[in-house]
């Protein structure tokens, strides 16, 4: 390609333009565009550009310093790729890479960061979130406080409150904002407008009563200082918090029973005999999360089994869809056979349906006492195919052989059909039998182009959500396991268990297994392309 | 798929030799000169033979045997679906005695249930996956014509690394995703988690991976000629890539879009984690909840639903299906 940008030596370009010719082929290049190209050019690069502003003013805004930083630089890149006259690989592949590395690698690295973090429920904030979250949930109204007069504001859709203070002083505040003194518009000795701010009337208070019982403002920076709660929109009451707050200290202190927290580095104030208030907060915790996972009794057993069945389940699906649709495919494969075509058509069948679907309805057919499969085929028996630990797996291995085989089918019609007639021939004129012509050439023949996809079969398996999911959601679960696992669940089931179901999130762990599932898929990948590439050497 | 090659005496158990199969084959219908009793290889050296039952049993029909049970075990469950979706007001027990009663009833439900936005689901769903899938195939097919017609530095490197990139699946990384899509979704609503556009953009993460190695491979079968004849005639890069290799390539830009189109369809795990609305979720994580417990579900509006839904997949599927056969077995036979 003469409109080449670079300098590496291929067997495909044998000789590096030189530097007129590669002049030579811009100008052509840029000639040949025309002005519709052009304009269409700058339109998309102006939309481009147009975001980029937005994006980095919003995140200016949020004082979100360092991805700001990065959108600039990102667009200027992007400009500058697509102004140059050379870069022209870059044209092509910039679209792409952008997605790939903002969804797949950077979320990937971000996985591995939030591995090293306690990240999850109870655990989701900063400090200052912690400690203000913690002082606002156990606000108590303070008896014989004395009742502020308020009107209830609204500026976007954030409520706050304009208070009258018993000095007759005008005060602001939201959820976020303490209270601050504001020239307000008077009626009588109570304020009711001020200037930005839209007042709410009666009827709109009634509809958002919840919004705003759930309002507490604080009466200053110091969250010791307490808050104001209005039960009603108009009347508000002074609430302090059992708990104070020393910041010098980091403590927290119960009023109530005197009982000190401290924060002694887990992410959470800590009594001295174990006692944690939550929410606490985030932090790198290093290796607590691996640890974890391969020490702690209660979680390195499911992990090990989880992990086995894990193998098991892929390998056996492969295996099983592979020579049933080999079988299938060496008997369809024969010309005498009449109306092939469509046997093939209703047994791929299951292919074309959607995956998730077809695994629901396997469910409902399962069900123990309800389905299809006990009342009509078992006449009425109550087989447990989803509730038993090894029926389940069965099950999940016969519904995962219905939904592949098809696949396998195709992919090994297509293999023996590419495969010369020849070969057969020479063999058979050598007297060997079908069954060793087989054996000994089509079916090492049929290996090396089947492999790869068979290692691909392997590792989408490996990570085969819907099938688990949807048939038997990874039960009958293990009731001793602290985390909701089930003896069908494999490992990337686990993961999303642990982090979206059940009461608490541990999204810290969730991560932690993802990267040992990364460690093995990378392990498992590179042993199994070495073996490829010896098996293409056969050729 | 292309013509059948006849592959005969490949079969295992099949001891018949070649040269009487082809015999078989090519005289089965016509007249016989005389029967003469059951022996296979009696009439072995007649050039006509007569019909025999067991010789062709073993020749093919047996095949029609393991086709017959094969097509049972494909159909049973679609089956089973399509007669419970037909069943008026059917729980799962009802489902059981297949087409004991034929109504519509259970597709209105399922259609006009306020407590369930079937149709808003559908909708999601063929959008999301639609859009993913015309956008994949174009920023795919980008990359993979630069792959196929450029030489620059970094070209092998690119390459590897995107199909090492693949290897580790979206899914693996839904939490990192979720956190991220609600960091954006606290500066840019519009973008971030419970977004459609949200959704389509993680899924474009997955753009760049098997389908460009696909697109590559095909890329590379169109002669290069046809470029430089092109640009001799004084056209760039761009209208060449537009008009001319695009149109060249349109059978595997077909099946990548279709691959991709089902992959999303299927998509639960970012999917479920992402779309929090009622109104904002796709058919996969719609349903999967309606029957969490098939107990207690409406089976046969479930049912009718999941016909509905699998109704255009299995279709497009049918109509491509030569494209996609070849498009898998171009893979395995490279």
């Amino acid at each position: 390609m003469s409109t080449t940008i670079d300098d590496e030596v291929s067997v495909e370009t044998p000789q590096k333009p030189t530097k007129k010719q590669r002049r030579a082929a811009n100008i052509a290049d840029a000639a040949s565009g025309g002005l519709k190209m052009l304009l269409a050019k700058l339109l998309m690069l102006g939309l481009v550009d147009a975001i980029a502003i937005y994006g980095v003013i919003i995140l200016a805004s949020a004082e979100q310093w360092l991805v700001a930083a990065i959108v600039a630089v990102v667009a200027v890149i992007v400009n500058w790729i697509y102004f140059s006259r050379r870069k022209l690989p870059a044209k092509y592949l910039t679209p792409g890479v952008i997605f790939l590395v903002v969804f797949q690698v950077f979320v990937l690295v971000y996985t591995g960061y939030i591995a090293f973090t306690n990240y999850g429920t109870g655990h989701n904030g900063s400090k200052e979130q912690a400690v203000s979250s913690l002082m606002a949930s156990s606000l108590q109204r303070v008896e014989d406080s004395p009742t502020y007069p308020v009107t209830v504001v609204d500026q976007g859709g954030t409520l706050g409150l304009l208070v009258t203070d018993p000095d007759g002083e005008a005060l602001l505040g939201t959820n976020d904002e303490p209270l601050a003194p504001v020239d307000a518009e008077m009626d009588g000795d109570k304020a009711v407008a001020v200037d930005g701010w839209t007042t709410l009337q009666f009827g709109e208070v009634v509809t958002r009563t919840d919004e705003i019982t759930a309002l507490a403002v604080p009466f200053s920076d110091d969250p010791n200082d307490g808050a104001l709660r209005t039960p009603d929109g108009s009347s508000a009451y002074l609430y302090l918090s059992n708990l104070e707050y020393d910041e010098a200290a980091g403590t927290m202190t119960n009023l109530d029973t005197g009982t000190v927290y401290s924060d002694i580095g887990t992410g959470a104030f800590t009594s001295d005999s174990g006692e944690e208030l939550l929410p606490g907060w985030q932090i790198v915790v290093g290796f607590d999360n691996f640890v974890r996972a391969v020490t702690d009794e209660r979680l390195a057993g499911p992990l090990v089994y989880v992990t086995l069945w894990t193998f098991a389940f892929a390998l056996i699906s492969v295996a099983s869809t592979f020579f049933l649709g080999l079988f299938l495919a060496i008997v369809f494969n024969d010309m005498r056979m009449k109306g092939r075509k469509y046997y093939r058509v209703l047994m791929i069948l299951p292919y074309a349906v959607p995956s998730f679907l077809s695994a629901l309805i396997w469910a409902g057919m399962m069900n123990e006492s309800f389905g299809f499969i006990n009342q009509v085929l078992f006449g009425g028996a109550s087989i447990p195919w989803l509730t038993d630990p090894v029926l389940a797996k069965f099950s999940v291995l016969l519904v995962n052989l219905w939904l592949g085989f098809p696949y396998m089918f195709l992919v090994c019609t297509g293999a023996l059909q590419s495969i010369p007639e020849e070969l057969q021939e020479a063999a058979t004129v050598d007297g060997a039998k079908p069954w060793a012509v087989f054996r000994l050439i089509k079916l090492p023949l049929l290996l090396v182009s089947v492999a790869p996809l068979l290692i691909a079969s392997f590792a989408f398996n490996f990570n085969n959500f819907n099938v688990i999911y949807m048939l038997t959601d990874g039960g009958p679960r293990d009731s001793n396991a602290p985390i909701p696992v089930g003896f069908t669940d494999i490992l990337i089931s686990m993961v999303y268990k642990v982090a979206f179901t059940g009461q608490t999130r541990d999204y810290g762990l969730a991560s932690a297994y993802s990267i040992i599932i990364f460690v093995i898929v990378a392990v498992i990948s590179v042993i199994a392309f070495r073996r490829t590439k010896s098996l293409e050497e056969l050729n | 798929m292309a013509a059948q090659q006849p592959v005969p005496g490949t079969q295992t158990g099949l001891v018949i030799g070649e040269a009487e199969e082809f015999a078989d084959a090519s005289t089965r219908a016509s007249v016989s000169i005389a029967r003469d009793g059951r022996g296979g290889g009696a009439g072995r050296e007649l050039p006509r033979k007569p019909f025999n039952f067991r010789r062709w049993f073993f020749a093919t029909g047996w095949r029609h045997v393991v086709g017959i049970l094969m097509v049972v075990f494909s159909l049973f469950p679609i089956v089973f679906v399509i007669s419970s979706s037909l069943n008026p007001h059917g729980t799962l027990t009802g489902s059981n005695a297949l087409f004991s009663a034929i109504g519509l009833e259970s597709y209105v439900r399922i259609l006009t249930d306020p407590q369930v936005p079937f149709l808003t689901w559908f909708g999601n769903t063929l959008m999301i996956a639609g859009i993913t899938a015309v956008l994949t195939v174009f920023l795919g097919a980008l990359a993979a014509y630069s792959f196929s017609r450029m030489r620059f530095t970094g070209r092998r490197f690119g390459l590897i690394s995107i199909v090492v990139v693949q290897m580790f699946p979206q899914l693996l990384a839904v939490v990192a995703i979720f956190l991220l899509m609600s960091a954006i979704g606290d500066w840019f609503p519009a973008i971030g988690l419970n977004t459609h556009i949200g959704l389509i953009m993680v899924y474009l993460g997955g753009a760049l991976g098997v389908n460009t190695y696909l697109m590559y491979g095909f890329f590379n079968t169109v002669p290069a000629s046809i470029d430089e004849a092109a640009k001799i005639d004084g056209a760039g890069h761009a209208r060449i890539f537009f008009t001319i290799i695009l149109r060249l390539v349109a059978p595997i830009l077909a099946v990548v879009a279709l691959l991709s189109f089902i992959a999303s369809v299927n998509e639960f795990v970012v999917a479920s984690v992402l779309l929090i609305d009622t109104d904002k979720q796709t058919l996969a994580v719609g349903l999967t909840k309606l029957v969490s417990n098939p107990r207690y579900a409406d089976w046969s509006a479930f049912s009718a639903g999941a016909v509905i839904a699998a109704l255009p997949v299995v279709a497009l599927f049918l109509f491509l299906q030569k494209y996609i056969v070849g498009g898998l077995t171009a893979g395995a036979v490279k």
